[in-house]
């Protein structure tokens, strides 16, 4: 295994309506609002200025969210496009939308449905937000693997030119949906980047 | 740590073991023929597409009752490397990595009446599915990235290895043929009328195939005839849908790979792009190669022969262009004629005999994610 340590700098959790950053509960909504209501609502509350958002789908727009309230107030002018990846990973992949865009094969196949019928895609949204141009692998697991997400984390940032990863788990299924995306570098904080600290934070909602 | 390949499989329109597969590519031989089947497009059709009971011939010696055609893809070619090898997925230090974009999507198009059956669509069910079938010790970990999934696989194969995680790891990648995929490409105007042209002047777009493809990775070289260099993978960080304009990031990940694996852009026999003949990857693509002084390498699209087989496009490619560089030939690229991209690169057009040490595979996919990885003959 890889000697070199990782850090969390910090998390973003979003689930039943509530988002946390750094475990801090920073906004909440009723949570009888359904899934599309309450992103809206997010996206007026953390950005309203990035009108690409409301072309995404569901699973596009809970990753969106949460790397804008992760990053927010981070500089990320310290580091080069390549050096910043994306180690995502959920339990439906995109099958919420699958469903959907299936539904318009019958009458006239929509190209704006079709695109998010790939789980990755909310990698290139994030990526796209914020110009990052490093790694990203989108892993599809039956519950948050958390061991897999800290170690392999971890070793990219020992043996690639990644410098800080955005890693974690956003999954929407119609109506059920839940995120928690953490940023992960070498700099040292109180936080190693363990599967135990990662599981903690993943279960703070 | 070094991590070799020591077993292959395709399961293809152009046969079930790589063997048959290689054979047909070397005979100019294309999986791709005309279709008129309305379970997959109400009009006339090109695709890479097996034969009504060519999977059910490949897999009659199976018990596959109740698996779909994806499963049953899927556990042919795995029994396939398995059985050439006599690894177990039962041996808790063998780790089972699955690549698919749509898994068992097909259930979606025969569902008529009734709820949907989700839970044999989600991917993660049908890759433990298959996990099961094998009595594989650890759960399969499954890999979605679009069409660069089967490169990744294999590079996260490479890496879980390399960490000491795993002593080997059986990689394995599929997709079918599904109406879901077709209906989308045809959506978005990007599947050619013709059999698909990579690289060449008239080239229209994709054409979409079906298969599987599995290697078996290994830190001990015992039975292996390549070397897996470095790899690497990159987000163009410009659109969803669309290839970068400058090819500046598959760029780098070419001199990522090359470099990080002690070698110089000379030392690269051939290049097995991705190619998927649609007007903006190609041309990107052709940026690529040059900004990572590859210019004047001969590259070659396989998609001519499979179609783009999605999830397991990369392991497909990768294992066909490892049987070129053993048997010390460059495959042309079927369908091409015309160069018709504006950066000139030298597409292989007839099979060139020629001693061939490195081989770079590259892909690209939606969601702007490129990678590519550097395989060496032993």
């Amino acid at each position: 295994m890889n000697s070199e340590l990782a850090y969390i700098t910090g998390s973003v959790v979003i689930a039943e309506h509530q988002v946390l950053k750094n475990g801090e509960l920073l906004w909440e909504q009723d949570r009888n609002a359904d899934l599309n209501a309450f992103l809206r609502a997010a996206y007026d509350q953390f950005s309203g200025h990035y009108p690409k958002f409301h072309k995404m789908d569901a699973l596009s727009k809970l990753g969106w969210l949460a790397a804008e309230v992760l990053l927010k107030d981070i500089d990320n002018s310290a580091f080069q496009p390549e050096e910043t990846g994306l180690l995502l990973s959920n339990r439906s992949s995109s099958l919420d939308t699958d469903v959907k865009y299936f539904e318009t094969v019958k009458e006239f196949a929509s190209p704006a449905l079709f695109v998010y019928t790939l789980p990755n895609i909310v990698m290139g949204e994030i990526s796209i937000r914020h110009g990052f141009k490093g790694e990203n692998t989108f892993f599809v697991s039956e519950r948050f693997d958390a061991e897999l997400m800290s170690a392999y984390a971890t070793q990219l940032l020992a043996t690639t030119p990644l410098k800080r990863c955005l890693c974690g788990w956003v999954e929407v299924m119609d109506q059920q949906y839940e995120t928690a995306m953490f940023l992960v570098s070498n700099e040292p904080t109180a936080q190693p980047l363990t599967a135990g600290n990662l599981n903690a934070i993943y279960q703070i909602k | 740590m070094q991590v070799f390949v020591v077993a292959d499989n395709i399961v293809s329109p152009l046969g079930s073991t790589t063997r048959e597969n290689f054979d047909q590519v070397l005979l100019g031989n294309s999986g791709i023929a005309k279709h008129e089947n309305t379970t997959f497009a109400d009009a006339p059709f090109y695709g890479s597409i097996m034969a009504p009971g060519q999977l059910e011939n490949y897999t009659e010696t199976y018990k596959l009752a109740g698996y779909t055609r994806f499963e049953k893809m899927v556990i042919a070619s795995v029994a396939a490397v398995l059985k050439d090898t006599g690894c177990s997925l039962s041996d808790p230090r063998t780790g089972f990595i699955v690549s698919t974009t749509k898994g068992n999507i097909e259930l979606l198009e025969q569902h008529t009446t009734g709820a949907l059956p989700l839970q044999e669509m989600q991917l993660f069910h049908t890759a433990k599915k298959i996990g099961a079938y094998f009595k594989a010790a650890n759960e399969p970990i499954v890999i979605s990235s679009a069409c660069i999934s089967g490169l990744v696989a294999i590079l996260t194969g490479s890496r879980l290895i390399a960490s000491g995680k795993y002593d080997k790891v059986v990689v394995t990648g599929a997709d079918a043929f599904t109406r879901f995929v077709l209906s989308g490409f045809q959506s978005f105007q990007a599947v050619s009328a013709q059999p698909c042209q990579p690289f060449d002047a008239n080239r229209s777009g994709v054409t979409l195939g079906e298969g599987a493809a599995t290697v078996i990775l290994s830190n001990r070289p015992v039975g292996a005839k390549f070397l897996l260099g470095n790899g690497g993978i990159s987000n163009d960080a410009n659109h969803i849908s669309g290839p970068s304009r400058t090819g500046q990031e598959l760029a780098a990940v070419m001199k990522l790979a090359i470099e990080g694996s002690g070698l110089t852009p000379a030392n690269i026999g051939f290049v097995s792009a991705h190619g998927t003949a649609t007007l903006y990857n190609d041309e990107m693509e052709a940026k690529a190669l040059h900004h990572a002084g590859l210019a004047e390498t001969p590259v070659n699209s396989l998609k001519g022969y499979y179609g783009h087989t999605l999830g397991a496009a990369g392991l497909i490619e990768a294992i066909v262009s490892m049987q070129a560089a053993s048997e010390g030939v460059i495959l042309p690229t079927k369908g091409f004629e015309t160069l018709g991209v504006t950066m000139p690169v030298r597409v292989s057009n007839e099979l060139q005999h020629h001693k061939v040490n490195h081989f770079l595979k590259t892909v690209s996919g939606f969601g702007g994610c490129n990678a590519a990885m550097v395989f060496t003959r032993l």
